[in-house]
């Protein structure tokens, strides 16, 4: 995992600094609303609901159990007792107090972390592939190229005032598990004919209130070129971007009323004007792929016999270790995923204490590291295979076993009404009623996977439109309604849901999940997948299902 | 007025003349498509010459005429409308102007730091007492990631 350096540490300090100074000028009434609303949402902080929301950066997901105890004692002080993992990856505090804000960051930066560029129309958090380093089917670790991007965007001084937010994600991968297609620039490492590996550059894609599928804009770029290449789209977008309308403000926008070639021309000529500058050299790539060597995995893992044999006198433990373990390209270790999607607990929260256990686990069985998932869940990446059996069984005592990973429980959801200032409606309540009705693992395991997302607002911030079913709440003369899509995807065979039919009230939501549910296990060919059926049939056998009493 | 230049407060020798008021000698900007309208009249007075854009404007309209310009201003019409930071950006390093690059209008002192990188070493503030907040917001970093101007 990368380690800071002094220059790393002194700029997060600063900031720090310059927040405190900002904060202290707004309460003190030196620096007016608006441009206090500018300064911290850089600094992540939003104005919600009932209390400033404090969003931190977690880059492309990795976190080591010192960070985490930090959270947890973040948690504790400052919060109430608890943390909300997002779909960026990143960790949110829902109840902190202004003042305190900056002591907080201050609490941070003492375990290299931040709050830098959460929110605002600037260069977000970079995201990559949860599995990076591990994953069986990777043409090269990602992350090297996520931290030359998080440091090149970090108070970048030309693109900190851009039209609208930017996002960027990057994935090494023959399975897009960083949904790159739906990120204003997404990045994919891949082997040319001569078996160099560079980048396929994607732009243009976002989720949103206008879901777009990102379209390649350079199927080939030699890595020494990453920065010059990503600055001459950022210049392009600073320049030309719209900022009469926020809702037509994203890159995507502009990329379809300039059509991609135009566009793609445009970015071309600037970069060929500045492609020699700011060349990432092999050994800047070098030095940083050192700071994500691989751990000390031990040679004879796969040796232990246990964990077979655990397996088999243990179903539920069997059942964990199909539903929330991956293969791992060393033999005798697995990643293992701790589902945040309990029955009983908001999907993607954690409390201290769960917070402080995982960092103890990590240290015992995982190297001391821990990634986020864009779905809201946690990975401990590195876990021989001997150590799962105890591994699930603490995990299965603080509630993050329950074996539920990829299916239809395995909801991603927004805070929504009860948190979100900007949400027209709720989605916690629905998604327990959900698990509830749901709750025989035998149905639940048979249907598969079923991913769904459920955002309380046009905003998207649960990816509503690219979920296996989409859930997204409206407000219809203050009452709140649901709309579904079937047949979204943000993994390689992208796609936007369809949107089933007229919007459901909110006691009827769970009724036509179940109802969905029902018609894919009655109309399934052996295998097929729901997502593999919905292609096939299309939305009409469900719709007659979902509305049939209407 | 005094505005602040390459890190010192002092006092303004240049004046803004708009699109419809009479031209003076000496010291003056004038917005871009005033350059545009009275170049030749312009580059025949005595004195130096500055041109005015706003965000909306495109700095390569007035590559072929930053030889004969001693000051550039960015008039911000929002803190918030960042194309601004790009055209200083093209100024120094696509157009390589080394004349003064001044930012006036709806700035935030709090911008100053990102100011200074992409190339703007003069400001104007609104108000007096804006000057020395603005100085020391140029020093808020000691570091940075990225290669810029400055």
């Amino acid at each position: 995992m990368y380690q800071y350096n002094d220059d790393d540490q002194t700029l997060v300090n600063e900031r720090v600094a310059q927040f405190r100074r900002q904060t202290g000028q707004f309460l003190k009434g030196e620096i007016t609303d608006d441009q206090f609303r500018a300064l911290r949402l850089r600094n992540g902080l939003y104005i919600q609901t009932h209390a400033p929301m404090l969003r931190i950066a977690v880059p492309y997901g990795l976190l080591n159990s010192r960070q985490l105890r930090k959270i947890a004692h973040i948690a504790r002080t400052y919060d109430k007792n608890y943390c909300h993992l997002t779909t960026r990856q990143n960790i949110q505090f829902n109840w902190p107090k202004l003042e305190q804000v900056p002591d907080i960051l201050a609490e941070l930066a003492s375990v290299q972390m931040h709050a830098i560029q959460t929110s605002g129309n600037c260069i977000r958090n970079t995201t990559s592939d949860h599995l990076a380093g591990v994953c069986v089917d990777e043409i090269e670790d990602p992350r090297p190229y996520c931290e030359i991007i998080r440091q090149w965007s970090t108070l970048h001084p030309e693109f900190d005032f851009l039209p609208r937010k930017f996002k960027i994600a990057v994935s090494g991968a023959l399975h897009d598990r960083a949904a790159t297609q739906f990120h204003d620039i997404g990045l994919h490492l891949v082997k040319n004919d001569a078996g160099d590996i560079g980048f396929r550059v994607l732009v243009g894609g976002g989720l949103g209130r206008t879901p777009v599928i990102g379209q390649v804009i350079k199927p080939y770029l030699e890595k020494k070129y990453l920065l010059s290449y990503l600055e001459a789209i950022l210049r392009i977008y600073n320049l030309f971007g719209r900022r009469d309308n926020m809702y037509k403000a994203r890159i995507k926008i502009l990329v379809k009323e300039s059509g991609l070639e135009n566009f793609a021309a445009l970015v071309e000529q600037e970069w060929l004007l500045t492609k020699d500058t700011q060349v990432v050299s092999d050994g800047r790539i070098a030095a940083l792929k050192m700071q994500f060597n691989a751990p000390a995995y031990e040679a004879d893992a796969a040796q232990d016999n246990s964990f077979a044999q655990r397996q088999q006198e243990n179903p539920a433990f069997a059942l964990w270790v199909k539903h929330n373990t991956v293969a791992h390209k060393v033999s005798g270790y697995r990643a293992v995923f701790l589902s945040l999607k309990a029955p009983d607990a908001p999907p993607g929260d954690m409390t201290d204490a769960q917070l402080d256990t995982v960092a103890d686990l990590a240290d015992q069985y995982s190297f001391g590291e821990v990634r986020s998932t864009h779905r809201q869940n946690l990975i401990f990446a590195d876990v021989k295979q001997a150590g799962l059996f105890p591994l699930w069984q603490q995990l299965d005592a603080i509630k993050l076993a329950t074996p539920n990973i990829g299916t239809a429980t395995d909801i991603i959801c927004c805070p929504g009404l009860d948190f979100c200032s900007l949400a027209n409606a709720s989605t916690i309540g629905i998604s327990k009623e959900i698990n509830e009705a749901l709750d025989n693992m035998d149905y639940l395991h048979d249907i598969g996977d079923v991913k769904i997302n459920m955002s309380g607002c046009m905003n998207g911030c649960a990816h509503q439109s690219v979920g296996h079913i989409g859930v997204l709440g409206v407000d219809k003369k203050g009452v709140e309604w649901y709309q579904l899509t079937l047949g979204g995807s943000s993994e390689n065979e992208a796609a936007i849901g369809e949107r089933l039919g007229p919007a459901v009230a909110k006691n009827e939501v769970t009724r036509a999940i179940t109802a969905i549910l029902e018609v894919y296990v009655k109309q399934r060919l052996d295998d097929e997948s729901f997502l593999d059926m919905v292609k096939r049939v299309g939305i009409d056998p469900f719709k007659e299902q979902v509305y049939a009493n209407h | 007025m005094q505005i602040i230049k390459d890190k010192q407060i002092i006092d303004d020798s240049w004046r803004y003349i708009s699109d419809d008021a009479e031209l003076k000698a000496g010291n003056i900007t004038v917005p871009l498509a005033r350059w545009q309208q009275d170049k030749q009249q312009l580059l025949e007075s005595d004195g130096p010459l500055g041109v005015r854009i706003s965000a909306t404007d495109s700095v390569a309209d007035i590559a072929i005429d930053l030889k004969n310009l001693q000051l550039i201003e960015l008039d911000f019409p929002s803190f918030a409308d960042g194309r601004l930071f790009s055209q200083a950006w093209l100024l120094r390093r696509r157009y390589g102007y080394q004349g003064e690059i001044r930012a006036v209008g709806h700035y935030m002192p709090d911008q100053v730091f990102y100011l200074s990188r992409v190339g703007v070493n003069a400001f104007k503030p609104d108000e007096a007492e804006r000057l020395t907040v603005e100085l020391s917001h140029l020093n808020d970093f000691t570091v940075n990631y990225q290669e810029s101007v400055n």
